[in-house]
């Protein structure tokens, strides 16, 4: 498993969650104190292409050996893209949280609820 | 978590070796316990082609001595304690007088009238109350042991090789107990466990089991913590109490009456007896699942069920579980459809047990 780390290129909810924004359409996935949390991530379902998803709650799981986990949106918008990749190997999620294994991208419908959201340093202050 | 609980957690002898050791310490049965190390699925193979070293001493302990001690535990216990040989180990249930467990237990002689039962943690109050209880009557005393009880478990298929190099003696056959230095320290050694592979289980004075840990994590057990405990024991379909049974099923429905011999009329055993002539409405049946999902306790089961153990199989690479549906459908071979929080999974029914140790069918 990777170590510890939290870009300081993303945006975070404090549930766990992180968000890339490009050109008003966001990348999402969980953090590394999340897969952690969870251990080897065994199971991930991509929802549908077209589900919408409303900041704070929750679009999908990801289950490890031990337990299943709700994935929470950290901003709203409706899904354009799942990574059909990661449902093939599951543990890319443990490996590369912020890489390879994203989870969902969202076209977003409130951009700026990104003011709402921590940076990396005021994220990491939340674990501690 | 309950955090209320969380304060007065009971914590293990070896409890300082898995906070260095990083393990991740979760709340269960009362206890601080490591629900895993390196992770899950890593401990778990480590235990089918290797060796792993568990802390169990949550377990508790009840010896029972005295003249009766074998009347005595006759009674209350579903097994045949008579076929108990000294230094021999037995699987048994405890249940009510409605047939309803209580708890599943294994019980080692130690000599003639001495006999230990190790408890489930959760239950260990309970089943110490009723057993000095139901003591009343016979010449026997009912003592609690837990206190002076540490207990690891190793396994695995090389489990055996590394003791005897730890061991001052021969190591006792599976279903079976000696008393041995390992270590240098004293103990019982018992040849069982909970994971469908070879290996013993060791009780021994709390004092001396951080430095037994340590040598068996040297000589190189992988440590291992309840996580892959419950995904070894799923493969093979060893029951867990509070999951695939209760108070409210009786041995036949649990799939249990192997374990039962109703002529030594035991406390429930009329109730047993009549449910292995008339059958059960439902059975405790083993699943696989057909795709990918996992079903998890407590998800229902179309038709009329529910799962009481899911998880995913390090071995077999899919999710696995058992749960109780009617006895038609418990049949191996029976597909079955899952509510899995809201997206309907077929699972297909098979012989227990769902994984095969090699060289242990």
């Amino acid at each position: 498993m990777s170590d510890a780390s939290y870009p300081d290129d993303l945006l975070y909810h404090p549930e766990h969650d992180w968000a890339r924004i490009e050109d008003g359409v966001a990348t999402f996935g969980i953090t590394w104190y999340a897969q952690d949390s969870l251990g080897e991530v065994v199971f991930f379902e991509p929802p549908a292409v077209g589900t919408s998803v409303s900041k704070d709650d929750p679009y999908t799981e990801v289950e490890s050996v031990k337990a299943v986990s709700d994935v929470v949106a950290p901003m709203s918008g409706e899904i354009v893209e799942v990574n059909s990749a990661v449902a093939d190997n599951p543990e890319t999620i443990n490996d590369e949280p912020y890489g390879e294994g994203w989870l969902v991208k969202v076209k977003l419908s409130d951009p700026d609820e990104a003011s709402s959201l921590l940076d990396a340093a005021a994220y990491k202050a939340t674990l501690t | 978590m309950p955090s209320t609980a969380e304060t007065a957690l009971q914590r293990t002898a070896l409890y300082e070796r898995h906070a260095a050791a990083g393990a991740k310490l979760v709340p269960f049965a009362g206890w601080e316990m490591p629900v895993q190390y390196a992770g899950i699925r890593e401990e778990h193979l480590a235990v089918r082609r290797d060796v792993g070293v568990f802390d169990v001493s949550h377990m508790g302990q009840v010896e029972s001595r005295g003249p009766e001690a074998e009347a005595f535990l006759q009674r209350v216990l579903s097994n045949d304690v008579r076929r108990i040989p000294k230094g021999g180990a037995q699987y048994s249930l405890l249940c009510r007088e409605d047939g309803g467990i209580l708890d599943d237990l294994f019980t080692y002689r130690l000599a003639e009238c001495e006999f230990l039962t190790v408890t489930n943690a959760a239950n260990h109050e309970r089943d110490l109350a009723w057993l000095q209880e139901r003591s009343a009557g016979f010449d026997v005393d009912v003592i609690d042991r837990a206190p002076e009880f540490a207990m690891l478990a190793v396994q695995g298929p090389k489990a055996r090789k590394l003791m005897a190099s730890l061991a001052d003696g021969a190591l006792p056959p599976r279903m079976h107990c000696c008393q041995r230095e390992i270590a240098g320290a004293p103990m019982l050694v018992c040849g069982t466990g909970y994971t469908g592979e070879d290996g013993v289980e060791l009780l021994l004075e709390p004092a001396d089991a951080p430095a037994v840990w340590d040598a068996i994590a040297e000589a190189g057990a992988t440590p291992c913590g309840l996580g892959a405990r419950d995904t070894l024991r799923l493969e093979v379909c060893f029951h867990l109490y509070g999951n695939d049974m209760d108070e409210h099923r009786n041995a036949i429905e649990a799939g249990l009456g192997w374990c039962c011999k109703e002529e030594t009329g035991f406390i429930g055993a009329d109730v047993v007896a009549r449910a292995r002539t008339t059958g059960t409405p439902e059975k405790l049946a083993a699943f696989v699942m057909e795709g990918r999902g996992i079903a998890r306790q407590g998800n229902a089961i179309n038709g009329g069920g529910v799962v009481t153990s899911g998880t995913f199989s390090p071995c077999l690479e899919r999710g696995i579980g058992m749960g109780y549906v009617t006895s038609e459908r418990a049949k191996p071979g029976t597909r079955l459809e899952i509510d899995v929080r809201g997206t309907i999974r077929s699972a297909m029914t098979e012989r227990k047990p769902l994984y095969h140790a090699e060289g242990n069918h």
